[in-house]
Order: C-alpha cells, then structure tokens, then sequence
C-alpha cells in the first residue's frame, strides 16, 4: 500500500469507531497540578507504523507507559480493539515492548529470555523451542542462542529485545526509543530492518523517539508531540512539506523563519511585511487576520539564488560559506536577519557565491508558509 | 599499587610509609585473633606463654583443652572410647550441648531475618513508600541501639507474653537482631536493579508472583546470601540477649563460653574460639566463592 493512501486510510480511521488504538481525551498528571498530557485524542488503524516525536518532556513517553499499563491515565479512556484498557494490569494486555535499555534479562540466556513469555503462557516446551529458533533466524541471530546478554554487542541486544517483543505473536508493539544507545551507522540499519519486521508481520507498532530522521524514515504517520499536547499528526511528507504551525516547522527539518504584520489578506495568501519595511507573499496556513504577527517558514531547499522577476525576490548578502560535499550551506542575511539558510547544490552549472556579496534569492508563494508567531 | 618511574624522594618515602601503615592496621585488627590459636594448645591451664611453648618443646603443647571440650559434661568421660562413650558425648557433652543449640537457633533466626529483610527492603525500595527514612531507621535500630537495652526490653516483654525461656523466644529475639543486616545488603543490591526488568517481565506476560521468583529474586540473590550470613554470624555471636532470654538448660556457645570465663577459667574456650575462627573463615570463604560462581553465572560480571 503507497504511503499516501495509508496516511489518509489512518486519518479516516481516526473518525471512526474502528480504530485498533484509541485515546480518549486521555490526560495525565503525576502531582495532581500540571497536566503531562493534555487532552489526548488519537486513533490508529491496524497495521499502521505510528511514531510519537517531540522534545524530551513532551509527554510523548509517558503516552506509551499509559498504553503498556505502567501509568494509568488521570482522565479518559484507552482502548485496545474496541475494549478500554485503563484498568488492565500490563501483563493481561498482551502488547509487546521494545525497552529503551533492552531490559533483556540478565541471568537468562538469549534462548530463555525470549522463551520467558512463552513460559508464562504455559507453552509446551517442543513448541518454545520452535518458535525460539523461529525468531532468532527472523532477527539474523540463530548463532547465539546460548550466549548470555552480557557477552552480546548492543545492536545484538537490540534484536534480541525486538525479537522477545515479538515471539509472543502480539497485535501491538510498543517501541520506547529502542535505538538510542546504538552508533548513527547501526542505527541506520536498525530503522530499516524494523521497517520490514513491520511491513512482513503486519503488527501495529507505537514507536517513541526524539529523533526526527527515525521518525520520518520509518513511520506510515507521525505524532509530533509539545508540552502535552498533540501540535501535528500527519504522515511524513506531509509533516515536513505542510507544517500547521511554527513549533512543527521548527522541529522538523531545517526552517528559515522570517517575521512580520499581516497587510493584507486575501483567500489564502497574506502579504506581509517583514522587519524591514519590505513586504512579500506567503500562504495562509495558520495565521490570524490583518494586522496581526506571523511567521513565515521557508524550507531552505525551496529557495533559488539569482532569479530575479518572481513574486518574492530578495536582496540578500551572502555572510557564510559551508562546504559539506554534495551542496554548500550559505548563510545569508535577509530582510534583516542573518540566519537565513540556503542549500545550494555542488553541481557544474551552479554559480559560486562568495562572502560579502550580494544577490538575489526568490521563493514561490506557496512554498512561504504564514504560520502562527513563536 | 605500583611507584611511577617519574616518583620524587618524598614519593618513595610516602610510599613506603603507607604501605607499613597499613601493614600495622591490618595487624592490628588480626593480632588478637591469631594469638589464641597457639594459646589453645598449651599444655598449662594458664591464659599465657610458657617457657617451653616459646622455646618450641613439644611437651608445651597438647591438645588436652580440645579434649575437654568432648569431656565436659559427661557422665562417665574416663570410659574406653567406644560407641557409647561418642553416645554419652553427643549427648550430655556440654560444649556439643551449646552448639547444637547455636546451630538451631542460628539457622532459624537467619531463616526469619532474610526472609523479613528481604521483604522490608523490596517495601522500602519502591519509590512509592511513604515515610522511608523514618521506617527504615526504625528497622536498622536493634544494630544501633546498645544491646543490653535492647535485651532489657525483650526480657520484659518477653516475660509478659510468656516467650520467656523458649526457643521460639530466642529466635524472634535474633531474627530481630539479624533483620538490619539483611535489610542493608538487598537494599545495596537493589540499588543497581533495574526496575526496567520487572516492566519487561509484565509486558511479557508474567504476573507480579511469577516476576518476583523469576526475575527479581535470582538477580537480588547475591545480596540475600550475604545478608543471611551476617545475620547468622550475629545469632552465633550473640550472647547478651541469650543471657537475658534464655532459659538456663539453653546454652548457646557464646554463653558457656561466658559461663567458662566466669566459672572455671580454662584455655578451653581459646580451643572453641579457635574452632569458631576457623568455622568463620570456612564459612566466609564457601559463601563468598557461590556468591562468585552466582553471579558470574547470572552474567553479572564479565569474568
């Protein structure tokens, strides 16, 4: 199934009563005072890759502790298939975890660690040892079946763990930063590989993690959390190109802010003018009406050097140079500030800046979003 | 503790300094146990060396005070080493007596203890507990409050509730003495557990029963054992609230050894002590090795 279809297929689902994971203005407070979450309302379809991202103290975690059980909701329902789940204990609800430290327990071997849940569901022992090897061949780790977690690296642990989350045939798997203590290259690899887990089991996956890139790479949508509080629940091309508000423009990928009053305001295109006095074009997306602040987000790839006659042409002087092999990051200063980020590619016809000079750079309309003011 | 090649004068001075230092403590805590050991095998019923013993006559040495530790208390102790001669020792020998009594009660007081310690611990562990602190300084305090207090207070209430002169008596009273041991090493051990385990366990299925036994148990073991060891160790040493408690047929080790010092001062009690040091490193050195083994088992430690 294309992307797309899949993130569309999510949110039509979150209308409905089908929904395989559902939150109910779910709300969460450990002191009785400030609320960790807020007003949670989430559902998910089954099969889908969910990823909540946000900031550490967002609430993103403490959402998939409420989930597994290990935090109980202050307010709201959670639902599992249909059935509230709030008052389930975690080891009556069948959903299997993936533990930011493995948590793999350290006086079993790696066989009787992941025939531990098949142990306690009273699995007959020829039976565990099928499904034991089973899953070891799926991670790639049929060979170290009796080595204990100390003797294994960390991205054998990793599997280890995904594998134990797994052998028990859970509909749902939680997922709680599980790559986090591993090297960029492995973690790389690990994303992927969980990606296909995902796509050839077809289980349900809620997968944690601060790390934009894992979220956008893995995920069929994602949920990007701040303060409590849901600010965008999309699928990633979606999220990344049609930000709704500047603190998920901001959050994802780099972003080119430029402040300034609304003018003027038509269907849905503002003109704005900006610090200096200069005004320019840029999509209503979330902003108020005329004479009121905004933020206008420009991605940096979206902007071109040195076509002047379009809608928003810019003077700009070029203040730093970056070289990073495949494109040079200019840093430009732009209508008054000087953090403007341009991406220019290190291809043969590409004109090269030099410091100090001055030049043009122009964005299409659409692609400067007029955003609610930080 | 190797001297760097770069070491100055005063280093090397230093060095060597400490290491006579700590020559001199280790000395001094070990002297007064390792003068008993030849003291035991004087041939005088004296508590000091002879002339012969210093000169290495053999005639300075015996081993007579070990064999009164089999006579004493018998009814018939110049009869021909046969059966019934072990017979009338295992049963009316006097130190045989009081150790069989030592081991009973020591192993049911330890029994009691871990198995109370370890509770109280896990209790006192969870984030959750209320008044931590306070309950745990009210736990520890039978190791802080001084002994005959402590003893003072058992005598009476045990005399009110009729545990007096009882066994049972002797090793409530023990369990009591032996709990703060306990209680302080799970702690230590539970301080580098990982509570993410026992969240694994539950996602995986396992109930709170199934997790302690499966997963939390074998992994706070290593400090279990060596709770139970010093609570062992203290009921084999107790003697104070014995002599408070206990009735006067129940004599323990330590209090016939008491009972030897004030009545009939012989070196009989240097040959117990030397039996009991001698047990003690045994013991230590068992327990330390299968706590070794345990753990590494366990995957605890890399070796």
């Amino acid at each position: 199934m294309p992307e797309n279809e899949y993130g569309e297929f999510g949110l039509s689902a979150a209308s409905s009563d089908g929904a395989f994971v559902e939150f109910d203005r779910v709300q969460k407070s450990y002191d009785g005072v400030t609320l960790v979450v807020k007003d949670l309302n989430l559902a998910m379809p089954k099969g889908e890759f969910l990823t909540m991202l946000g900031p550490s103290g967002s609430g993103k975690t403490t959402c998939l502790m409420m989930l597994a059980g290990f935090e109980t909701a202050t307010h709201g329902e959670i639902r599992l298939d249909g059935r509230e789940i709030n008052n389930i204990p975690p080891h009556k609800r069948g959903i299997g975890m993936v533990f930011q430290n493995y948590a793999l327990f350290p006086h079993m071997s790696v066989n009787e660690n992941l025939a531990f849940p098949l142990e306690v569901r009273g699995i007959g022992r020829s039976e565990r040892e099928a499904r034991v090897r089973e899953v070891l061949d799926m991670v790639q780790m049929g060979e170290f079946g009796n080595r204990r977690p100390a003797q294994l690296s960390g991205g054998q642990q990793q599997r280890i763990a995904l594998a134990r989350a797994l052998v028990f045939d859970p509909e749902l798997v939680l997922m709680d930063e599980p790559l986090g203590a591993l090297d960029k290259q492995l973690r790389e690899h690990m994303q992927y590989e969980i990606k296909h887990l995902h796509e050839r089991l077809g289980i349900t996956v809620v997968y944690v993690t601060h790390d934009q890139s894992e979220a956008l790479t893995m995920s069929d949508r994602v949920a990007v959390f701040n303060d409590g509080v849901i600010q965008q629940l999309a699928p990633p091309e979606d999220l990344y190109e049609r930000p709704e508000n500047s603190f998920v423009a901001q959050f994802i990928g780099e972003n080119n802010k430029l402040t300034g009053i609304i003018e003027e305001r038509s269907d849905n295109v503002v003109k704005v003018r900006l610090a200096d006095g200069a005004s320019c074009l840029a999509l209503a997306v979330n902003c108020g009406g005329v004479g009121e602040e905004t933020l206008i987000s420009i991605r940096p790839e979206r902007v071109q050097i040195g076509r002047e006659g379009q809608a928003n042409s810019n003077e700009a002087r070029v203040e730093e140079l970056i070289y990073l092999g495949d494109h040079i990051r200019c840093r430009l200063s732009v209508h008054g500030t000087d953090d403007f980020i341009v991406k220019v590619p290190n291809s043969a016809g590409h004109k090269h800046l030099v410091v100090g000079e001055t030049t043009i750079i122009s964005w299409e309309t659409e692609d400067a979003r007029a955003l609610n003011p930080l | 503790m190797a001297l760097p090649k770069h070491a100055s004068p005063l280093e090397r001075i230093w060095h060597y300094t400490y290491l006579v230092i700590c020559g001199l403590i280790f000395l001094f805590l070990i002297a007064p146990i390792l003068i008993i050991i030849p003291l035991s095998f004087n041939a005088e019923p004296y508590f000091t060396f002879t002339e012969k013993m210093l000169r290495f006559d053999p005639t300075g040495y015996s081993t007579r005070w070990y064999d009164l530790l089999l006579t004493f208390g018998m009814i018939n102790p110049d009869a021909p080493r046969d059966a019934s001669w072990w017979r009338d020792v295992w049963e009316n020998a006097a130190w045989v007596r009081a150790a069989k009594n030592s081991l009973i009660i020591g192993f049911f007081a330890t029994l009691l203890a871990t198995a109370l310690g370890t509770l109280a611990a896990l209790g006192l562990s969870r984030p959750e507990m209320p008044f931590r602190r306070l309950i745990m300084a009210v736990l520890i305090s039978p190791m802080i409050v001084p002994i005959i207090i402590t003893a003072t207070g058992l005598f009476f209430f045990y005399s009110w509730t009729g545990l007096a002169n009882t066994y049972t008596g002797i090793i409530l009273a023990h369990a009591t003495l032996g709990i703060p041991f306990v209680i302080i090493t799970v702690t230590a051990t539970l301080v580098g557990f990982d509570h993410s385990l026992t969240r694994a366990a539950a996602s995986l299925g396992a109930n709170p029963t199934t997790t302690f036994f499966k997963i939390t148990m074998p992994l706070i073991m290593p400090g279990v054992i060596s709770g139970a060891l010093f609570a062992f160790v203290t009921s084999f040493d107790e003697v104070v609230v014995v002599l408070f408690v206990a009735a006067y047929d129940q004599q323990t080790i330590p209090r016939q050894m008491w009972n030897g010092i004030r009545e009939q001062i012989s070196p009989a009690i240097l040959s117990v002590a030397t039996i009991l040091v001698i047990v003690s490193i045994l013991l230590l050195t068992t327990v330390e090795l299968l706590r070794r083994r345990s753990e590494r088992l366990r995957g605890l430690s890399p070796g």
